[in-house]
């Protein structure tokens, strides 16, 4: 049993982190149901919302296209929400298992322990996102432009590279804060949530959250699927969707390596890598 | 133990270990700990504690060397520099000569430890953790698939249990799997922090055996703390009595025990314990008040 060559070793350590995190789900199925259960009512209730308005504002209004709007908000949001948790979870989850310590031993780069993590967050956010995609369809009726589906998935799957790099950069927090940095993730998600337009265009925000908008990949996948699911899908559309979303990824992505990198190096130095929090 | 532990090497280790002799070689290392942080989270500086006290030592191939002291003494602290989750202030850990810092990806293949917290995915199998493992240290999965059982069966644990989540078994089965899981991967120093530390007394006695089995039947050089002087004098061919970080004597255990038995002139054979309480001026039960803080 001989090593294999040093990319194909990384590869196939990266899928030690996608297998474990599997079977970790496998395991932990009633803490897994019991969030999609609450993803899914939270989901439904915000969509409920668009129903409500002809009875909130006592005129007749057509809630179609409003379903529309805040079904694609809550399922692009339920997707992105997960592959963030996943990833900035990542180290804290190892700290709670206790395992931390033996993950970061191991002879892998830590682009190859990264990368496992980003790649089970796309499995995992992907499935939970069918679901939820499923609990909408059978209570609504959603009536969306199919010509825009394959432009608004180009944008999902580029922007959730984006996505990627800041969940990177959260995942550093554990490895920084023992005791809070997890709850720091969780104040980094409500803020990408505020500014990014999920359930309102960002321009009903006061001037400097839209400023902050501007730095939220979410901004520009939400605008960019709405565009194509409920506007006119066309080239310059998605492109003027896509390439905010590279730029941020191509920024995002190595910093969010590199601090990663550093953060380990600090712990490393501080004695933190052992404490459990 | 009801098989004799068989290992098949696993890890492309670089070439030329086989002409280093020294194992580990420590030179004037130094740990603190508290001060001030480089992330600021405090206003004031904490208080700085010194874990580890210029410590130099070397460990020779195919060794038992055993690091003893009380808790908080800075055992393992110096296990962590070793295995390069601890970074240290000053001096060198050279793992077959290569440095623990500076070449950390290097020495990372070559070593493995098993801690006093097993360490394990509770709710994941022995063979689910073992695959974890076999696949970050680039194990040929099919040969894992077929000698973890073996592994496991080894250590005493039944077939029945590998497929069963690790929180399912006692503290002692484990820390079998603990072990199990750091042999898979065919360390050349194999790092054991205080591995028995609360195993019932035939939980205890396997795994010591193992250790000496893994010694005999694989030359492999093991680097072990404890605060056990009666599991040391058993398993280490030299140790060190580690005292507010610092190394206070070093020597095999005969060594050690017939210099105390001439010093004090005693007309019988003494213990290990006699020796750390004459050197340390305290009893091992005692606990340092300033520590890292879990050790």
């Amino acid at each position: 049993m001989i090593a294999s060559a040093p990319l194909m070793r990384e590869i196939k350590a990266s899928y030690a982190l996608v297998e474990r995190n599997i079977h970790l789900s496998k395991r932990y199925w009633a803490w897994e149901v019991a969030f999609l259960v609450y993803t899914i009512a939270q989901s439904l209730a915000v969509v409920y919302m668009a129903d409500a308005v002809p009875s909130i504002t006592h005129h007749h209004v057509d809630t179609r296209s409003i379903v529309l709007y805040l079904s694609i908000g809550t399922l692009t949001w339920s997707y992105m929400a997960s592959l963030f948790i996943a990833i900035a979870e990542s180290v804290q989850w190892e700290r709670w298992e206790g395992t931390i310590e033996y993950s970061l031993m191991a002879p892998i780069s830590r682009l190859t322990y990264v990368l496992g993590a980003c790649l089970f967050a796309v499995i995992y956010g992907l499935g939970r996102t069918v679901f939820v995609l499923g609990a909408l369809m059978l209570t609504f009726h959603l009536d969306a432009n199919a010509a825009g589906l394959w432009p608004a998935l180009a944008i999902v799957a580029v922007g959730s590279v984006s996505f990627v790099g800041i969940g990177i950069m959260a995942a550093t927090l554990p490895l920084l804060f023992t005791e809070k940095g997890a709850q720091m993730t969780y104040v980094i998600e409500a803020c990408l949530l505020l500014v990014s337009g999920v359930y309102y265009p960002v321009t009903v925000l006061p001037g400097l959250l839209q400023v902050a908008s501007h730095v939220s990949p979410a901004t520009y996948i939400l605008s960019g699927t709405r565009t194509m699911l409920l506007g006119n899908p066309s080239g310059s559309a998605l492109v003027g969707s896509i390439v905010p979303l590279v730029i941020i990824g191509i920024v995002t992505v190595p910093l969010g390596i590199w601090l990663f990198a550093w953060a380990e190096h600090f712990a490393k130095r501080t004695g933190r890598l052992k404490r459990t929090g | 133990m009801t098989q004799t532990l068989q290992l098949t090497q696993h890890v492309a280790t670089p070439a030329g270990l086989e002409s280093i002799q020294d194992a580990l070689t420590v030179e004037h290392v130094t740990k603190r700990f508290g001060g001030q942080s480089a992330v600021r989270i405090r206003r004031k500086p904490g208080k700085v504690v010194v874990a580890v006290d210029d410590v130099s030592l070397r460990v020779r191939r195919g060794e038992i060397y055993g690091i003893l002291g009380a808790n908080g003494s800075g055992k393992s602290t110096l296990i962590r520099v070793f295995a390069t989750l601890l970074l240290p202030d000053a001096g060198t850990a050279r793992i077959f000569g290569y440095d623990a810092v500076g070449e950390a990806a290097v020495v990372k293949r070559m070593i493995n430890r098993v801690s006093v917290e097993a360490s394990l995915f509770k709710k994941l199998s022995a063979m689910e953790n073992l695959m974890y493992a076999a696949r970050l240290y680039s194990v040929n999965v099919r040969a894992a698939r077929r000698e973890i059982p073996r592994l496991l069966q080894a250590l005493g644990i039944p077939v029945a249990r590998i497929g069963q989540p690790v929180d399912k078994m006692s503290r002692g089965m484990q820390q079998k799997v603990a072990i199990a899981r750091a042999l898979l991967t065919s360390p050349v120093l194999l790092l054991l922090d205080e591995p028995t530390t609360g195993l019932d007394p035939r939980s205890k006695k396997d795994v010591q055996q193992f250790i000496l089995e893994l010694r005999r039947e694989h030359n492999a050089t093991v680097v072990l703390t404890s605060h056990d002087m009666d599991e040391a004098d058993a398993l280490c061919d030299r140790l060190a009595i580690l005292d507010r970080g610092k190394i206070v004597v070093e020597g095999t255990p005969a060594e050690l025990k017939e210099k105390h038995r001439l010093e004090q002139g005693l007309d019988r054979e003494p213990t290990l314990e006699d020796v750390f309480m004459e050197v340390t001026g305290r009893r091992l039960d005692e606990e340092y008040e300033e520590g890292e803080g879990g050790e």
